[in-house]
């Protein structure tokens, strides 16, 4: 079953700016989609017209059954929103915020007040409910926020740039909760500019840039598109002129710089890395370091547009393995 | 139906409990009309000897009506800053990605502005009563006047929320603040109209804040009288309609804005 189902989205903007320009996508229930742009490319307006704050100015979407244009109410029922810079009233407590998100679904106050006790623990608040919100960190507010998002049970979750600022081990909680909630049947989508978040976290990924739908799939597939892992090589000694000859046993070799780095395209996968080392050791030639670089979806986004993805500050560029040695 | 009256509750409860919790938005609603009652009532008291001033058991008790209007309308403009700090915040956002219906979100900060209007009523009557004034309408005389109160915070509120709603910024409906003592001084809540210079005289008199200060005067000066009950309600009527129509529009131009 489709949990959204998205058939040439639009957004025009005063002035004839166009935000999103003819998105089509579908996620299924129960499944974690990830948005995955630079600045600018259409993400949030896509989230807000998704979530029924914003009105398309083209094409259609479905969430959860229900048109977002002609039957706004009956989506706003069923999703479950925590928006970018998560807006929380800094004067309310934790716990009262929580209660107040129960109210305005139309859950009963005793309900509200136990759904509220229950989720501040989940999301692991519980020590701080009773705080005032300006006195949280920024991951806690993220936290409460996700949690102000689950209060009514939702079918669809849309989280835009849930971790966009966070350090890594409050990134690390928020990501553990949404495959914990995604685990319980929630659909999620999500927005994030950040490569490893979409990688970690979902089962497909829509690339979108420009207010366009640049390629989308499961990370694995997109991956595999772009091409193989390759070695990076740096040898001890330069000017090996036969490094090239051995190295271009296990696949297409690309030179570096004055004869000690050279990148190797690995056919066989990591598999090949003991092979490539023997070969290398059997023909006297000494290794400094080797790094087994993994395409990431910035090369699948490379490969599509001809740019990197902006913003990103992780470890983007994949190193599974790196050996050094003297 | 009984869930958006819950939700208006919720709502109202949260813009009051925040104005007791952050000192600058109560204190503009009591200070400056607490002061400006002081200072009027100490240093023009004399007024009242002035041929055409109309009969009344102190000064004090005519400027009540004053110190509550100008609450009320500072309550208002406070009121319009929280709502504009709300879509600043990205905290409407929340509300709207709500099943709520729209106008909701406005009524409960309205609601929250009723609740501060008559408190600021109670405020006034209380340091009226400590200094010597009389209600002279008795208990339902009071009950007027604090209605009084919350009925005219809230049509001022509508004007003050169509102006955050469209703004969508603090510091415009901010800038409300000053304009509130034009529009009193241009009005009978501090001198009986008949007293004024012209222009002054003449706007006074078709100024719908005027209406409003017979509606809340005449129950502590003179007693419970239908004429100036029904003044004060045709005043808030102008006022409220222009809030409401205004707000409405307000509401609209955000929605299709965000």
């Amino acid at each position: 079953m489709t949990a959204i189902e998205v058939q040439g989205l639009e957004r025009e903007f005063k002035g004839g700016v166009k935000a999103v320009q003819g998105i089509d996508l579908a996620v299924g229930e129960g499944e974690i989609y990830a948005f995955l742009g630079p600045n600018g490319a259409g993400k949030t307006t896509t989230v807000r017209m998704l979530t029924t704050l914003l009105r398309p100015t083209g094409g259609r979407a479905l969430v959860a059954g229900h048109d977002v244009a002609k039957e706004a109410a009956a989506v706003r029922r069923q999703i479950g929103v925590a928006l970018q810079e998560a807006a929380l009233d800094p004067l309310m407590s934790g716990h009262e915020l929580m209660r107040l998100q129960a109210t305005l679904h139309g859950l009963p106050r005793a309900e509200g007040r136990r759904r509220a006790d229950a989720l501040v623990e989940r999301v692991g608040l519980g020590y701080a409910k009773d705080r005032r919100v300006g006195t949280y960190s920024g991951g806690m507010r993220r936290r409460l926020d996700l949690g102000m998002a689950l209060v009514h049970e939702p079918r669809v979750l849309f989280l835009d740039e849930p971790t966009t600022g966070l350090d890594p081990s409050s990134r690390a909680a928020i990501w553990d909760e949404v495959r914990r909630l995604n685990d319980e049947g929630t659909t999620v989508f999500l927005t994030t500019q950040y490569l490893e978040e979409a990688d970690q976290l979902a089962d497909r990924v829509g690339i979108i840039d420009d207010g366009r739908m640049a390629i989308e799939g499961t990370p694995a597939a997109l991956k595999a598109q772009v091409g193989q892992p390759h070695l990076d090589v740096c040898l001890t000694d330069g000017a090996n002129d036969h490094a090239e000859g051995v190295l271009a046993r296990f696949g297409e070799v690309r030179p570096g710089i004055e004869g000690v780095h050279f990148q190797v395209t690995l056919a066989g996968g990591a598999g090949d890395i003991a092979p490539v080392v023997r070969a290398l050791d059997e023909a006297g030639l000494a290794v400094a370091q080797l790094n087994l670089v993994n395409p990431t979806l910035d090369d699948v986004f490379l490969a599509e547009t001809g740019r990197h993805l902006e913003g990103d500050q992780d470890t983007g560029e994949v190193a599974a393995l790196s050996l050094e040695s003297g | 139906m009984r869930a958006e009256l819950r939700a208006i509750g919720a709502l109202g409860a949260r813009s009051i409990r925040n104005t007791f919790r952050y000192p600058r938005y109560l204190g503009p609603i009591l200070i400056f009309p607490t002061l400006f009652l002081a200072v009027n009532t100490g240093g023009a008291g004399g007024a009242i000897d002035l041929p055409g001033f109309p009969e009344v058991h102190g000064f004090l008790d005519f400027q009540l009506a004053a110190g509550i209007l100008q609450a009320s309308l500072l309550a208002a403009v406070m009121g319009g800053t929280g709502l504009a700090l709300d879509i600043e915040l990205g905290f409407t956002d929340r509300l709207l990605a709500a099943p709520i219906r729209r106008p909701t979100i406005v009524l409960g900060r309205l609601a929250a502005t009723f609740a501060l209007g008559m408190f600021a009523a109670i405020w006034f009557l209380a340091i009226g009563f400590a200094f010597g004034a009389i209600v002279k309408g008795g208990v339902l005389g009071v009950i007027f006047v604090i209605l009084f109160g919350g009925l005219t915070a809230t049509a001022f509120g509508g004007i003050a929320s169509a102006i955050a709603l469209k703004s969508g910024t603090a510091s415009v409906v901010q800038g409300m603040f000053p304009l509130v003592f034009v529009i009193l001084f241009v009005s009978s809540a501090f001198f009986p109209a008949e007293l004024m210079q012209e222009p002054s005289q003449t706007i006074a008199h078709y100024n719908p804040v005027s209406l409003v200060a017979t509606g809340i005067r005449g129950p502590v000066v003179s007693g419970l009288r239908a004429s100036d009950t029904l003044d004060g309600l045709l005043g808030l009527a102008i006022i409220g309609g222009l809030g409401f129509v205004l707000s409405a529009w307000g509401l609209r131009a955000r929605l299709r804005a965000s």
